[in-house]
């Protein structure tokens, strides 16, 4: 039986960890090398680094991070943020990256993810969804959750998957940050949507809410920061609690 | 001992790279070549595969005599070889993704996509998923029954001769995950990123 994957998240900043409130005030919290041996010792199904200033900045510090880490983790390895092009992917995949995520251009330029995915596979293509309720629909935001685009999330998430992607990355911009678990609604809608795996992100604040982003949410992952990086749980307790809720997971 | 990965353009194999660098360290000398005269004098030969049955059928075309090299080395030669996800797929007689694509042709069969039974079951498998052991297979060695492997495909090896099966999976049918016939072996997991029980096949397999 496929097992449901717990994915600790790491924000990555000029090489160094750090994780945002709601995408702002950050806090300088280790090594990422060091932070993603420790996740995949401990059990963590796949790893992922979120280079989160990488559209402002000099990118290449991820490059070198992605390198040590695929020599010393031998679990999937997706990394995201400030992916520009196929070029761009095309080196991550060659520093180790094992997927990577495509955020702003997926939707500047969709041609991006039809492209890569046929020239790379779709297995290797995630497409990070940030969403924000807007009335009575979810619209997709880019640039790390600055711009707001006015499309509709639902119908986003169906194109990409007929473009290619081989998965989506879906977060809530109204619940990153605020531990007060996932966007259910929003998750489960764009999951029943599509056939392709989605994999909940934003807002997990205890190890109910990813039992909820599961179950609820039919999400088929569940990405985690804050409460992995800042010690509350380990991956480990965490697969623990999930397997006694009836959920699948690989111990 | 000489390890060559065949490195014909199918997309990303740094993982493959790094994973069997980890095992080898410096007792087994790790080639990442499609040079044909490397791969004939190369001990072993794992034969990695991304993106589509047809792309990566077409990436080892597009190389001059690396089908015919590979062929005397796994057929002729019967030297140990390894295709991992589409590098196993390829030893098929066919493939269906893209377009009807004809294959090595070292194990009959065909490559058809997962049955998702009507949406039920998400494609592409992505994830973690045990593995049934229905036969020993050197590359088992120390693996128990049931461990956990690392998944991604949509499309499956569905081999004429069962007899040649190692492993199954679960996911909407039993999936063929690893096959062994004489020196042949394949799985359509990937160890290299399977964790340490990933490790420890593609130990077994440079130690075989």
């Amino acid at each position: 039986m496929l097992k449901n994957r717990i994915i600790p998240c790491l924000d990555v900043k000029n090489g160094r960890v750090v994780k945002g409130i709601n995408f702002v005030h950050l806090k300088d919290a280790g090594d990422p090398v060091e932070q993603a041996k420790i996740y995949s010792d401990g059990g963590a199904d796949e790893i992922c680094f979120l280079d989160i200033t990488a559209s402002n900045e000099n990118r290449d510090t991820i490059y070198d991070v992605v390198e040590k880490t695929s020599k010393k983790c031998f679990v999937p390895l997706t990394v995201g943020g400030g992916v520009r092009s196929v070029e761009d992917i095309s080196k991550l995949l060659k520093c180790g990256a094992d997927k990577v995520s495509i955020n702003t251009a997926a939707v500047q330029n969709s041609k991006v993810v039809a492209e890569s995915s046929k020239k790379f596979g779709s297995q290797c293509i995630v497409v990070a969804i940030d969403a924000k309720l807007n009335g009575d629909k979810w619209e997709v935001f880019t640039h790390g959750g600055r711009n707001n685009t006015g499309i509709d999330a639902l119908e986003f998430a169906k194109k990409m998957e007929e473009n290619g992607a081989g998965e989506l990355l879906v977060t809530s911009m109204d619940r990153d940050g605020t531990q007060v678990g996932y966007d259910i609604d929003l998750m489960s809608k764009i999951s029943s949507k599509v056939n392709i795996p989605v994999i909940a992100s934003g807002g997990v604040g205890n190890l109910d809410h990813l039992v909820d982003g599961i179950k609820l949410g039919k999400a088929s992952a569940v990405l985690a920061a804050s409460i992995f990086h800042y010690g509350k749980f380990s991956v480990k307790e965490a697969k623990e609690y999930l397997k006694t809720k009836g959920i699948p997971v690989r111990i | 001992m000489n390890v060559t990965i065949v490195d014909y353009n199918s997309g990303n194999i740094s993982s493959v790279i790094n994973s069997f660098e980890e095992i080898a360290k410096d007792k087994v000398n790790i080639e990442v070549t499609s040079d044909l005269n490397k791969i004939k004098s190369s001990d072993k030969v794992v034969l990695p595969g991304q993106g589509s049955f047809k792309s990566c059928v077409d990436a080892l075309n597009n190389i001059n005599g690396l089908v015919d090299t590979l062929s005397e080395f796994a057929i002729i030669k019967k030297k140990p070889l390894l295709g991992i996800c589409v590098g196993l797929q390829m030893f098929a007689d066919i493939g269906y993704e893209e377009t009807e694509t004809k294959g090595l042709g070292w194990i009959s069969g065909k490559v058809s996509k997962i049955d998702n039974q009507n949406g039920k079951y998400k494609l592409p498998h992505i994830g973690w998923n045990e593995i049934n052991i229905v036969k020993e297979s050197k590359i088992f060695k120390n693996i128990k029954n049931n461990s956990h492997m690392y998944f991604v495909h949509s499309y499956e090896f569905i081999p004429e001769d069962k007899n040649i099966i190692s492993a199954t999976t679960d996911y909407s049918s039993n999936i063929v995950c690893s096959v062994e016939k004489e020196n042949i072996f394949g799985t359509q997991f990937h160890p290299e990123k399977s964790d340490k029980i990933g490790l420890k096949i593609i130990y077994n397999f440079i130690n075989l």
